[in-house]
């Protein structure tokens, strides 16, 4: 076991998630097809391996230290469309920007979307993300009618949903196997822009109040959080709603109404490779705070937003993760079911007595459970907060909203976490048992594992 | 696994009865460690540290080591690894010798530098090889203030430093980018049981500050730690003032 300083092969390389936290290295296979997954999947050595789409996950579920990490970006044919019956199959990089370009002129629009496009089929799956539209329509694997799956032995598995193969992959992070192709059902849209209405809470309390009034009206809604605001004003938040805009809605001479369907999203220069820490302190994101809020309007209905301006503001901006610099971010996402409302109103307190500048700070309310058993959802109030890891005291800090979570009943996301300790798993995942003795009769080798499975035991 | 904030969930000390090494294992305990080993040579100090840190809730177990034992290093470190990943070596072992016997008695001396040194390359060797192997995890050596300039007072155990020191950040540009970092810290005078009895010197620290260093160090994932931060700035002036007149320093 020496010393070996010439070991870095070519495709030997430092990962970190979206958050830039904790790298370690990987050998990084970019397999192009599906022999070269079961290839690579075969030859996987002692350290395992795990598949990683476009690495948006803001924790470290897709990185291996010192295994395989497959790119599946290199799959991402569309395989068929369905257009009577609204479905698609494609390979599991596919990223949903390149299913929004492809099926949009054609009238369809991916069923969820999460802050990002950039992220492949087979990573929404594996994270079972959400989108503003949870509490309609449920997280992404509600809308996968069937799955590709390339287990441990070998084996290439047709999944259908119903089955415990397909619950404990759906949210299970990769570890059940590779996702190879899905078929998802899409959701039929007359144009690509969005009917939005914006109001303004001015306080927590008013907040919940008008998401429990309101939201059933919506496809989608979710409220940006100014959680510097503190005292009367603690909570304070612009609501964004909106609706996919019908056709026949559009205002006449709009000049969409010669090109409805268009999707062409714009791109902003991205932050440079270096920046010094502590760029989104407290007085930038405070004076960011009090720009957004005193400028949304107080309630408006009517406005229209492309479908990027209105789902994924961030996207226009590359390398956005840089902005918070070496050190990176941890992003906080945890729910807190219906009935415990006391812990949320305690930990944006909290929060907000702390003076934490988070960027974004995402509050949305989410419909009925979804079956994966690792899966984030369950029906309550959901808050996504990005923080610099630079803020002193910061771990100890969430350690402590963690026990306040975990004790309501609530969870945070795994896709997203790169901290959470692994006593408080089970209290936030009452069923980590049984996905833990699924993996162990399905993968006995431990064949699929991840940085985040290590640090979880999961 | 390390999280976000580069806190180990699994440690790994090299002279498991150094105060600074227990200080630093309390202080990652608070945090995340669960899992601590202490090597160190098999003695009731050693035992005891190892009761310590089971008080305070972690999994400790002791593997017997001695740095001048260099060729028993690969086989007694290389089978701590193979029972899983550790995120942290702490390399703290290190002995300060008596300059003025140790300047008449050779041997003495070179027992300093074997210890401090020679034990370090191959211990450091081979946990960086192991950590290498699993793609992460941090080497931390804990250098000294007295290696970055030569001093009349302690220049035996100065030397034996600075090379450690010059070794450490050579292994840490070697390891650049293979996902394992090595930290170099460097504490000036400790309040400790090696100093007991010594003149105190100026910007003295204890072995809990040094461990606060180190946590910070580890989150910012940065390459040298000075202890207190106030030596940096010292020693960048001290490490240029001429000889004829550093001689004559009170230092």
């Amino acid at each position: 076991m020496a010393v070996e300083t010439h070991v870095l092969d070519d495709d030997c390389e430092a990962i970190t998630g979206w958050g830039r936290t904790a790298p370690t290295l990987a050998r990084v296979h970019r397999p192009r097809g599906h022999a070269e997954v079961v290839d690579s999947v075969r030859s996987s050595g002692a350290r395992g391996t795990i598949a990683r789409g476009l690495g948006r996950a803001a924790g470290d579920a897709a990185q291996n230290a010192g295994g395989t990490v497959l790119d599946m970006t290199g799959l991402a044919r569309i395989l068929s469309v369905d257009p009577a019956a609204g479905l698609v199959t494609c390979e599991a990089g596919v990223s949903l920007h390149r299913l929004m370009e492809a099926l949009l002129p054609h009238g369809w629009f991916v069923p969820v979307s999460p802050g990002t496009r950039y992220v492949t089929v087979g990573g929404a799956i594996g994270a079972d993300v959400h989108g503003r539209n949870h509490h309609l329509s449920g997280s992404f694997a509600r809308h996968v009618t069937a799955l590709r799956l390339l287990t441990a032995d070998g084996e290439i598995r047709t999944v259908l949903p119903g089955t415990p193969l397909f619950d404990a992959t759906a949210g299970g992070m990769g570890l059940t196997g590779v996702i190879l192709s899905a078929t998802l059902r899409l959701l039929p849209v007359g144009t690509s822009l969005m009917r939005v209405v914006t109001e303004r809470a001015r306080d927590l309390d008013d907040l919940m109040a008008r998401l429990i009034a309101d939201d059933h009206r919506h496809r989608y809604s979710a409220a940006r959080i100014d959680l510097l605001a503190r005292g009367a004003a603690t909570g304070r938040a612009v609501l964004t709603r909106g609706d996919h805009l019908p056709y026949d809605a559009l205002p006449r001479r709009h000049r969409a109404r010669r090109a409805p369907l268009v999707f062409r999203p714009g791109r902003l220069p991205g932050p440079p490779p270096y920046v010094p820490g502590g760029v989104l302190g407290r007085t930038t994101v405070g004076l960011f705070n009090e720009l957004r809020y005193r400028t949304a309007p107080r309630a408006r209905t009517g406005g229209i937003q492309s479908l990027a301006a209105f789902f994924h503001p961030l996207d226009s901006v590359p390398h956005w993760n840089r902005i918070h610099g070496r050190e990176g971010f941890v992003r906080y996402r945890f729910v807190v079911p219906y009935g415990r409302e006391e812990a949320l109103r305690t930990v944006v307190r909290r929060i907000a007595d702390r003076g934490c500048p988070s960027f974004r700070a995402v509050l949305k309310r989410f419909g009925a459970a979804d079956p994966g058993w690792l899966s984030f959802p369950l029906p309550g109030w959901a808050l996504a907060l990005d923080l610099p890891t630079g803020l002193p005291g910061l771990g100890a800090f969430l350690d402590g909203l963690d026990e306040e979570v975990a004790g309501a009943g609530g969870r945070v996301h795994l896709a997203d976490d790169a901290r959470v300790r692994p006593e408080v798993l089970a209290a936030m995942y009452p069923r980590v048992g049984e996905f833990r003795a699924l993996r162990a009769a399905l993968d006995p080798r431990s064949v699929f594992t991840s940085d985040l499975a290590r640090r979880l035991d999961l | 696994m390390k999280d976000a904030f580069g806190a180990p969930q699994s440690l790994l000390v090299l002279g498991g009865t150094s105060e600074i090494g227990l200080a630093t294992a309390r202080r990652l305990i608070a945090r995340r460690t669960r899992t601590v080993w202490l090597a160190g040579r098999p003695s009731p100090a050693l035992t005891a540290a190892a009761d310590s840190l089971r008080a305070l809730g972690a999994d400790v177990r002791t593997v017997p080591f001695d740095a001048l034992d260099t060729e028993a290093h690969e086989e007694r470190l290389g089978k701590i690894f193979t029972e899983g990943d550790i995120d942290m070596v702490l390399l703290a072992f290190g002995v300060l010798g008596d300059q003025a016997r140790d300047e008449s008695d050779p041997v003495a001396a070179v027992r300093v530098a074997q210890t401090n040194y020679t034990g370090a390359v191959s211990a450091g060797l081979v946990c960086a090889g192991a950590l290498q192997a699993q793609g992460h995890g941090s080497l931390v050596v804990l250098s000294s203030v007295a290696g970055e300039r030569a001093r009349r007072a302690d220049f035996i155990y100065g030397s034996s430093k600075a090379g450690l020191d010059a070794f450490a950040q050579g292994l840490g540009d070697a390891l650049h980018g293979t996902g394992v970092h090595v930290m170099v810290v460097r504490p000036g005078f400790v309040r400790s049981k090696m100093t007991a009895g010594l003149a105190e010197a100026p910007l003295a620290t204890t072995p809990e500050a040094v461990a606060g260093a180190i946590e910070l160090g580890l989150r910012r994932r940065s390459e040298t730690v000075w202890v207190p931060g106030a030596l940096r700035v010292v020693m960048a002036a001290v490490r240029h003032v001429p000889r004829p007149l550093f001689r004559r320093l009170p230092v």
